[in-house]
Order: C-alpha cells, then sequence, then structure tokens
C-alpha cells in the first residue's frame, strides 16, 4: 500500500510537474501555475510516505496556499495575451533541456551506483525535533533568513507607499 | 482498553450486559468495530478508515441541512417575522425541499467561461473542508483522524479554499466575479495570521499540535467546580475571542462577508454558478463555519469534556455537538445583529486590531505560565487579574486610539480618482 501511493503521488508529481512547463493544450501561465499547484501538492504527500508530516502539512499550507495564490495575482497583473504568444527562445530551450537531462542522468546515476541503504530508519519529522534543531543547531541561519524576510517586507511597504505621495 | 466490548457485540450470544452510561458513551466506538468485525481481513484496514469519513460527512450533511433552516428561522426571530414554517414539522424539512429545487435547477456555464475550471471550483472548495473536519475529536476516541500534527494539518488543508475562490472567480471570465475572488483571497490571508496566532497560543500552552492531547490537557477542575479549559484562563479568554472574530472573517461570514456582497458585487465569486454547482459552494461555507467552530470548541472550550463532573455520566460527543451548536447560534447572531464591513475597515481591523492583539496574547500566556509558581494566599485571583489587565487594557486602548484617529471627511480613492 505504501508502494502504491508511492508511484501514485510520484506519478502525479511528475506529469503535473511537466504539464506546468510544457502544458500541449493550453498556453495560458494560469494553467501552468495550477498544475503547479497540484505538483506540489503531490510532493507534500511524498513527505507524508517519508512520516515527515510537518514538513507535509507546512508544504501545503505556505506553497499550495498563500505562495500558490501570489503567483496566480502576479499573472493577471501580467498581460496574458501577450504571454501566450510568446515562442520559447530556441537556444534557451535547449540550453534547459540540457541542463536538465545532465540533472536526470546525475540523480539515476547516484541511484543505480550506491543507493540508499535497503531499509532507511525512520525519519523523526516531528514538529519538536524540527523546533529544537531550528533553535539549537540552527539558530543563527534561521534569524538571518527571519531577517531577510523581515527587510523584503519593508521594502515592499516602503516601495508602495513612495507612489501614493 | 474497548476489546471486551469488540468481544461482546461482534461474538454470538457473547452479548454482556453494559450500562445505558456505558452504552451512549461507547456505543458508536462499537458500531463500528462491530462493523469492521465482519469483514474480511483485508478490507479492514480500509473499512477503518472509511465508516468514520462516512460518518462524518453524514452528520455533517444533516448539520448542514440542519443549520440552514435554524440560521433562517433565527434571522427570521430577530428581524421580528416567523422564517420558514411550511414544509414539514415547524417548517424543518425545508432544508430537503431546496436541496430538490437546487439539483433540478438548470446548470448555466458562461459561454466564455474556462469550463475545466469552472466545473473543478467548488469541488475544490468543498473537499479539503471535509477533510479537515476528519481531525477534530467528537468525542472520547471519536476521531477519524489524529496525526500528531492535527492543528497544522488543519490549517494546512483550509488554505485550499483561496484557490477555490480565485478558481471560481478567474474561470466565470465575469468583473463581478473576479472581485469577490479577490476580496475573498485578501481577506481569507488577511485573517488567517490572528487565527493561527491565537491557536498557536493553544499550542504553547498544552505543548502539542495534535488536537486530541490538546482536549485531554484541558480535563479536570479547579477546586472541583470550575473546568480546566482554556476559556477559564484570560490569554484563553481572550484567545476565544480573536479566534472567533478571525473565524468569522475566514469563513466568510457576517459582518465579514465582504466577498459575496450582494448589494455591491452581486453575489461574488459565485455569481457565475447556479444549480447544485452553487449547493456545493454554500454547503463548503457551511462545513468551513463548522469546521472552526468545532476547532474553537477544541481549542478554548474543552472539547468533548463536561462542565461539571456529575454530568460525565452524559455522551461526551452530546457535549461537543451541544457546544459547537451553541458556536453556530453565536454565528448566527452576529449576522443578523451586524451590519457589513466596508474593504478597507475589514483590512485594518484585521492587520492593525487583531494581528497585535494576537501577537500579544502569546506574551500573556508565558507570563501566566511564569507566575504560576506564586504560592502567597490569593495569589490564583491576583495572577488572574494581573494577566486580564494585561491583554485587556490594551485591547480597550488600542482600539480607542485607532478609533480616534479616524476622522469623519471625504473618503480619498488612491485609483479611482
Amino acid at each position: 500500500m505504501q508502494d502504491l501511493l508511492f508511484y501514485v503521488f510520484a506519478a502525479v508529481a511528475l506529469i503535473a510537474g511537466f504539464l506546468a512547463v510544457a502544458n500541449p493544450f493550453s498556453r495560458n501561465p494560469l494553467a501552468s501555475a495550477l498544475f503547479l499547484a497540484v505538483a506540489l501538492v503531490a510532493v507534500s504527500g511524498l513527505f507524508v510516505l517519508l512520516h515527515a508530516f510537518f514538513l507535509g502539512a507546512v508544504q501545503i499550507l505556505i506553497y499550495a496556499g498563500a505562495v500558490m495564490v501570489l503567483f496566480l495575482f502576479v499573472i493577471m497583473l501580467l498581460d496574458l495575451r501577450e504571454e501566450q504568444k510568446r515562442r520559447a527562445r530556441k537556444v534557451a530551450a535547449g540550453l534547459a533541456s540540457a541542463l536538465a537531462l545532465a540533472l536526470a542522468a546525475l540523480i539515476s546515476a547516484a541511484a543505480l551506483a550506491g543507493g540508499g541503504p535497503a531499509d532507511p530508519p525512520a525519519l523523526e519529522g516531528g514538529a519538536r525535533a524540527l523546533g529544537r534543531a531550528l533553535f539549537t543547531d540552527f539558530l543563527l541561519p534561521f534569524e538571518i533568513v527571519a531577517v531577510l524576510l523581515v527587510a523584503a517586507m519593508v521594502g515592499v511597504v516602503w516601495l508602495s507607499r513612495k507612489e501614493a505621495a | 482498553m474497548n476489546m471486551e466490548g469488540i468481544l461482546a457485540l461482534t461474538g454470538w450470544g457473547g452479548l454482556r450486559w453494559v450500562g445505558p452510561v456505558e452504552l451512549f458513551e461507547r456505543g458508536p466506538v462499537w458500531l463500528r468495530d462491530w462493523a469492521v468485525g465482519w469483514l474480511p481481513e483485508g478490507a479492514k484496514v480500509w473499512a477503518e478508515g472509511l465508516i468514520p469519513a462516512v460518518a462524518v460527512l453524514a452528520v455533517f450533511g444533516l448539520l448542514f441541512g440542519l443549520a440552514t433552516v435554524a440560521e433562517r428561522k433565527l434571522l427570521g426571530r430577530i428581524q421580528n417575522r416567523p422564517g420558514p414554517n411550511r414544509v414539514g414539522p415547524y417548517g424543518w424539512l425545508q432544508f430537503a425541499a431546496d436541496g430538490v429545487k437546487m439539483l433540478t435547477k438548470e446548470d448555466v456555464v458562461p459561454r466564455s467561461a474556462d469550463r475545466v475550471l469552472h466545473f473543478l471550483a467548488p469541488i475544490v472548495m468543498l473537499a479539503p473542508v471535509a477533510l479537515s473536519l476528519a481531525v477534530i475529536p467528537y468525542g472520547r476516541d471519536l476521531v477519524a483522524a489524529d496525526p500528531r500534527c492535527g492543528l497544522l494539518f488543519f490549517f494546512a488543508v483550509g488554505s485550499a479554499a483561496e484557490v477555490a475562490a480565485f478558481m471560481a472567480g478567474w474561470s466565470s471570465r465575469n468583473k463581478y466575479s473576479l472581485l469577490g475572488a479577490m476580496r475573498a483571497i485578501a481577506q481569507m490571508i488577511s485573517y488567517e495570521l490572528p487565527l493561527v496566532l491565537s491557536a498557536l497560543t493553544v499550542v504553547m500552552m498544552a505543548g502539542s499540535l495534535s488536537l486530541v492531547e490538546i482536549v485531554e490537557a484541558q480535563s479536570g477542575y479547579w477546586w472541583g467546580v470550575i473546568p480546566r479549559w482554556h476559556v477559564m484562563t484570560p490569554w484563553g479568554l481572550a484567545g476565544l475571542l480573536l479566534f472567533m472574530a478571525a473565524a468569522a472573517a475566514a469563513s466568510n461570514r457576517a459582518p465579514f462577508d465582504l466577498p459575496e456582497g450582494e448589494s455591491e458585487i452581486i453575489g461574488g465569486f459565485m455569481t457565475e454558478y447556479s444549480g447544485f454547482k452553487y449547493a456545493i459552494f454554500f454547503m463548503g461555507e457551511y462545513f468551513g463555519m463548522f469546521a472552526v467552530s468545532g476547532l474553537a470548541v477544541t481549542l478554548f472550550l474543552g472539547g468533548w469534556q463536561a462542565p461539571l463532573a456529575v454530568l460525565e455520566a452524559a455522551p461526551s460527543y452530546g457535549w461537543f455537538f451541544l457546544k459547537l451548536g451553541v458556536m453556530i447560534a453565536w454565528f448566527i447572531w452576529v449576522r443578523g445583529t451586524l451590519p457589513r464591513l466596508r474593504v478597507d475597515h475589514l483590512l485594518n481591523f484585521g492587520w492593525k486590531y487583531l494581528l497585535p492583539l494576537g501577537a500579544l496574547n502569546l506574551l500573556v500566556a508565558m507570563v501566566w505560565r511564569g507566575l504560576g509558581g506564586w504560592a502567597f494566599p490569593g495569589a490564583g485571583a491576583v495572577r488572574w487579574l494581573a494577566c486580564l489587565a494585561m491583554i485587556g487594557l490594551p485591547a480597550i486602548l488600542w482600539g480607542r486610539l485607532l478609533m480616534r484617529s479616524r476622522g469623519w471627511g471625504p473618503r480619498v480613492y488612491r485609483y479611482a480618482s
């Protein structure tokens, strides 16, 4: 049952991810964004299968919920018709495909060569363990990220204020 | 724990006499185990997940119907008119007639709408809300799923409603739909913060994200009379008030029902929906109200715990649904009493008032725990009043200050003038 669910979630994530970047049915950026949301939900299903419940829940709460809505708003502010007409540049597409293939080759080589332990130990992904790690071993990076986010927020407020004056 | 109960009811002729108290308290669990006992080994895992799911959906489906009638009757009473009283005894079967009407109505889809998204939006609205009902403990051992991060799961699936509102508003190709969706999303994102902050206070004090453990942390009585519910502490009282204000906004209930303010933008993101799709949106909204009310009961009002030790003979799920009914009545009462807010008032209220007070409440809870060591006579009362003053005075003063800075005058529109 676990294996079956893994294949279901993995397949959904891959198919939705593919449709997000190269949708043969519509070139609408909104469809891409919604497929990205589906892929994110499937990935959080994979997290839950790894017993990382906290990570899975946070993935949905932040990425599939808040960040996705931000994406949708930004897309609405773009000119959709212009975006739909635009063709991908040949060089960029070739470079991106080559990079993706190299990454896939790297991952599959790593998986085939060493492989993980046949029976991976159960992950301790609870909120308690994560919180303890964040506030002891990773306190400085955690605080730096917090300051960074506050700086970004203050910047946005300042930029939107200036326009009104 | 309930093994003998299972044996008693599943074994042939092995029925054992149980008292009425135990029968009502354990009955639902026995019934589930009895039903599962009939099935072959392979199907048992599925049935143990499926039976609670069906039970939750059936109970809340019926509650949805009854709540719509109760809301109309209560609103009628508030507005000095009878309300629905024709269908069935005292009009209580009105929801069945409404359901049939909705089912047989024509399903209109605008020609330029995005048909797939237009179809999917009501489903994306309802399914996550139904999922969030799964983690609420309805009684002793009566919970469909108890993940270790139950509260987080609740908020995570709840965030899908924003995407659903956007899908509905955008796919309809209607200005009012899109405006309604933007209002809904702005409101849901702003009010999610005070909602989560006030729930976080409880998580900090109970030391767990599991809703079952949060209910268990509220068991027992002070001096044998006052239940140890979180609402009986100053931070819990303030938390409940903040939570309910934010919950009304998060579930699009009046006075925060701007996303569907019919006097301004017709029906908001539901403008282009008719027939059963509209009914599903309606159902999602009511399920959302039940879910946040159930969460408020679980976090602050002791969940399924009885208010007095002598009343523990009544079944625990009875207490839960009684408290849930009180919360729903509160929602209806507020809807019948308060006028709808304006958009900027709504967002100011959320960001400038509820959010700072929610953060302050977190501090008050810390002080409450820090003062727990006091041992002189009357320490409890002093601690209680000190913490209440810490949250109550800023609430009143900050509210006055915000009201004073708002002078009356012509309003300046930034983009429209």
